[in-house]
């Protein structure tokens, strides 16, 4: 029985990449994100700004499992303060902004930032007297709270189709962070049944309506409130929660691949000498 | 090579040790008097890279097992949470996940180096068995690991692979459930995979040791194949070797880095970052990178062979091309080891290399896209437009009678129209349909693929449906296809035909390029000129 539906998911399998052959979907934009060269660290601005769009938006419907609002505000995050002295007034000011030289980290645990993000959010936990279920304000420890307690619901609310997790959604898809911008870009205004035509999907139906419109979010900083706009914040900061140690990662490798080289020419060197005189 | 030993404890305390465990003698013997033939090239220093591969893995996996839970609710989540909680955690995944494709890597090198210089020759046969066997377990073990993970290609993987074993003849079932403790995968699979996952890879280190003493038995091999005749063909291990050794594993471990530091999911599946899912099978199943020729053999197999169906004859191939590789040293004939002094030889190594590659190419790639075609795809539908359309009954007597009465019924509605259609309803009994006085309609079609053709016919249908014809008549015009599976058939069977019937032959009629007497002729006689 096992073997009959083993074959019949192979089969299936087969039978369904030749049905995405048959509807491939546009290859996504090439957008040249930060993030892309060897050495390209993430644009914070954006990532703040995706963080927004995604608090407005996508967390309607998406989870971030992964992510604890203690993340936002680590080393690397979008939200890690870094206490800066003013030359002029010589007191220490708080800023989200890695200052290029100087400044010192302030702890996840004193992030102002953080800390507000999280009491924002309401948090169901189970009350530590009676045993009851119960509501409060998030604490920094908290994982991000999920817009459904389970998929089944999730799947009640959104006509039976399931938002995915979005924590490593970059890693998730073929073309990464391109294809979530290009996804949120892609969509025609059209629609077939309940679905809705995105160029950019495989098959090109999907079940999530156009989540973003001009105006919908308004940003702080200035920066232009259109769809354009919103699908690279949103693609910067997904890609930052699929992958919030890049920074340090590629840093690192800077350091290792240096040491590496430098250890190479001496061996190089060293294996010469040893073999100095000896036909081989 | 185990010849006088040249070790003199040099303090009191290893003199003692000297008597009672003579593991500095050991270790001296092994890894610094042990004479090097003084003519090995770079091929020769993935044995110290293969070593360095496994102690990393080891070492990385032995951390991540003290973070990692292996529970179907909570492995992926596990993952997750070394890579972005654990210190150092971001480092030490992606060292682990890159360092088994660097690891198959450097094996798959080493494995050409062996066929090359034919390190599988007496009197090495037992030292490349073994090394056939640690092959094999890190096969098993990289499988394995690939599982833990619990992605979506993880799961699938498993399945794939319990069930290939499930088409073993005979025990196949029985292995298949008892592997993954149940009649799925689930919790008890990913339980026990975690522990053999654990275990192999000491299992391997066991066999390594065991490689290394039938080496230091044997003495290696080198380019030249000839064996070593005196001191002057030889080199000290330490500092001659060593030193080559550390200088191409630093090399090595630039590559190693570029991908933990830059590309560290290039040689992953994006599916595996998908939560396994046992309802929803992913749209493509495929195994690791360094499984893929396996996989094309395994998928080459579409016919059935007599008796055995295509399924089972996949995986006895799949398994026969590594069990292959355990008896070499019996297929090939010739007593000549190195191919340099084998021109045909040689000339098929190089072939069968790169059949080696296309074949994991063709692993990767759906089987059923087209590579080239004999011509173009055409169709063509054709209906009547008014007439007057019959119905004629074919009655045959007997089920065998039934071809000959559809013929006959055919042939005398043809002479009125051309455009019918016979159909059969039951074992005697069917009917035929006609259009009789309407004028003949056609709509013709060109495409460059199945699905285009088959798209375009259906448009053509429409429109004829739209146009009130009662039935229509469909042609299509399929060109010869050169397919995936074909260029993996072609492959495979090159694959094969190279051990099983080129080895074996070659080494009875090739004339080799004459073979030096020793390694240092050649070495030392061009020492002043090109060295």
């Amino acid at each position: 029985m096992l073997r009959a539906l083993t074959i019949a998911a192979i089969a299936a399998a087969a039978a369904v990449g030749v049905a995405f052959a048959a509807s491939e979907a546009e290859h996504p934009e090439d957008y040249r994100f930060s993030f892309d060269s060897p050495l390209g660290g993430y644009d914070m601005g954006a990532v703040q700004r995706g963080f927004q769009v995604y608090s407005q938006v996508c967390s309607n419907c998406h989870a971030l499992e992964h992510l604890a609002y203690r993340h936002l505000g680590e080393e690397g995050g979008p939200f890690a303060a870094y206490l800066v002295r003013n030359h002029e007034t010589g007191a220490e000011e708080m800023t989200t902004t890695k200052p290029e030289h100087g400044g010192r980290f302030v702890e996840v645990t004193d992030n102002p930032y953080v800390r507000a993000i999280a009491e924002a959010a309401t948090i169901t936990d189970i009350d530590g007297t009676s045993g009851q279920p119960t509501d409060r304000p998030g604490r920094i420890s908290d994982y991000f709270r999920r817009p459904f307690p389970n998929a089944i619901a999730a799947r009640a609310s959104n006509g039976g189709a399931l938002p995915p997790d979005l924590s490593v959604i970059v890693s998730a898809r073929h073309g990464g962070a391109d294809y979530v911008r290009s996804l949120m870009m892609g969509y025609t205004g059209e629609t077939s049944g309940a679905q809705h035509v995105n160029r950019y999907f495989p098959g090109e139906k999907i079940s999530m309506a156009p989540p973003l419109v001009d105006n919908a979010v308004s940003y702080a900083d200035g920066s232009p409130t259109t769809v354009a706009q919103y699908a690279t914040d949103v693609a910067t900061f997904l890609q930052w929660a699929a992958d919030p140690h890049m920074e340090q990662r590629k840093r690192t490798g800077v350091i290792v691949l240096a040491f590496l080289l430098v250890l190479s020419a001496l061996l190089y060197l060293a294996y010469k000498q040893v073999w100095r005189g000896e036909s081989h | 090579m185990s010849g006088h030993s040249t070790y003199e404890p040099k303090s009191g305390f290893t003199r003692w040790l000297d008597k009672r465990l003579p593991i500095v003698r050991l270790t001296h013997d092994s890894f610094v008097a042990y004479p090097t033939p003084r003519n090995l090239n770079y091929w020769w220093t993935f044995g110290a890279i293969l070593s360095l591969c496994l102690i990393v893995q080891i070492v990385t996996g032995i951390v991540l097992a003290m973070h990692y839970v292996p529970h179907i609710d909570h492995a992926f989540d596990s993952v997750q949470r070394i890579k972005r909680d654990v210190p150092y955690g971001w480092l030490i995944q992606p060292i682990h996940a890159v360092g088994a494709s660097m690891f198959f890597l450097a094996v798959y090198i080493h494995m050409f180096r062996g066929l090359y210089y034919g390190s599988y020759k007496a009197p090495r046969e037992v030292l490349w068995i073994l090394g056939c066997l640690i092959y094999a377990l890190m096969v098993a073990t990289g499988f394995l690991g690939y599982t833990l993970p619990w992605g979506q290609m993880s799961f699938w993987g498993a399945t794939v692979i319990t069930s290939i074993l499930g088409a073993i003849p005979f025990v196949g079932e029985p292995i298949q459930t008892w592997i993954a403790g149940g009649a799925a995968i689930d919790q008890p699979t990913l339980n026990r995979f975690f522990s053999l996952h654990y275990l192999l890879p000491f299992v391997i280190a066991g066999v390594v040791v065991l490689h290394i003493w039938a080496l230091h038995e044997v003495g290696q091999n080198n380019p030249a194949g000839v064996e070593v005749k005196s001191k002057a063909d030889t080199v000290p291990f330490t500092p001659h070797a060593t030193m080559k050794d550390l200088f191409a594993t630093s090399i090595f471990l630039i590559l190693f880095a570029v991908f933990v530091f830059y590309m560290p999911d290039a040689l992953g599946h994006a599916d595996n970052y998908i939560r396994a899912n046992p309802v929803q099978t992913p749209p493509e199943i495929v195994p690791e990178w360094y499984l893929l020729p396996f996989y094309a053999i395994l998928r080459a197999f579409d016919f059935n062979i007599g008796p055995i169906d295509s399924r089972t004859a996949g995986v006895i191939a799949m398994f026969a091309s590594i069990g292959v590789l355990f008896v070499l040293p019996w297929l090939d004939t010739s007593s000549v080891r190195s191919m340099r002094y084998r021109p045909a030889a040689r000339q098929f190594f190089l072939i069968f290399v790169v059949v080696s590659c296309v074949l994991g190419w063709c692993g990767g790639q759906s089987p059923s896209v087209v590579l080239a075609k004999s011509g173009n795809y055409s169709g063509a539908v054709r209906w009547a437009e008014g007439g007057q359309l019959i119905e004629q009954p074919i009655v045959a007597t007997s089920e065998a009678e039934y071809p000959a009465a559809s013929r006959a019924a055919v042939s005398a509605m043809r002479e009125r129209t051309e455009i019918l259609l016979a159909s059969r309803n039951g074992p005697t009994g069917g009917m035929v349909r006609a259009t009789v006085g309407g004028t003949p309609r056609s709509i013709e079609v060109r495409a460059d693929t199945r699905e285009e053709l088959d798209e375009k016919i259906n448009e053509a249908k429409r429109s004829a449906f739209g146009g009130g014809a009662p039935f229509i008549l469909v042609d299509h015009n399929i060109p010869f296809e050169f397919t995936v599976t074909r260029l993996s058939q072609l492959m495979t069977a090159y694959y094969f035909f190279f051990f099983l019937v080129l080895l074996p032959l070659l080494g009875l009629i090739e004339k080799p390029n004459r073979v030096p007497d020793t390694i240092a002729k050649p070495v030392t006689g061009q020492a002043q000129g090109a060295s």
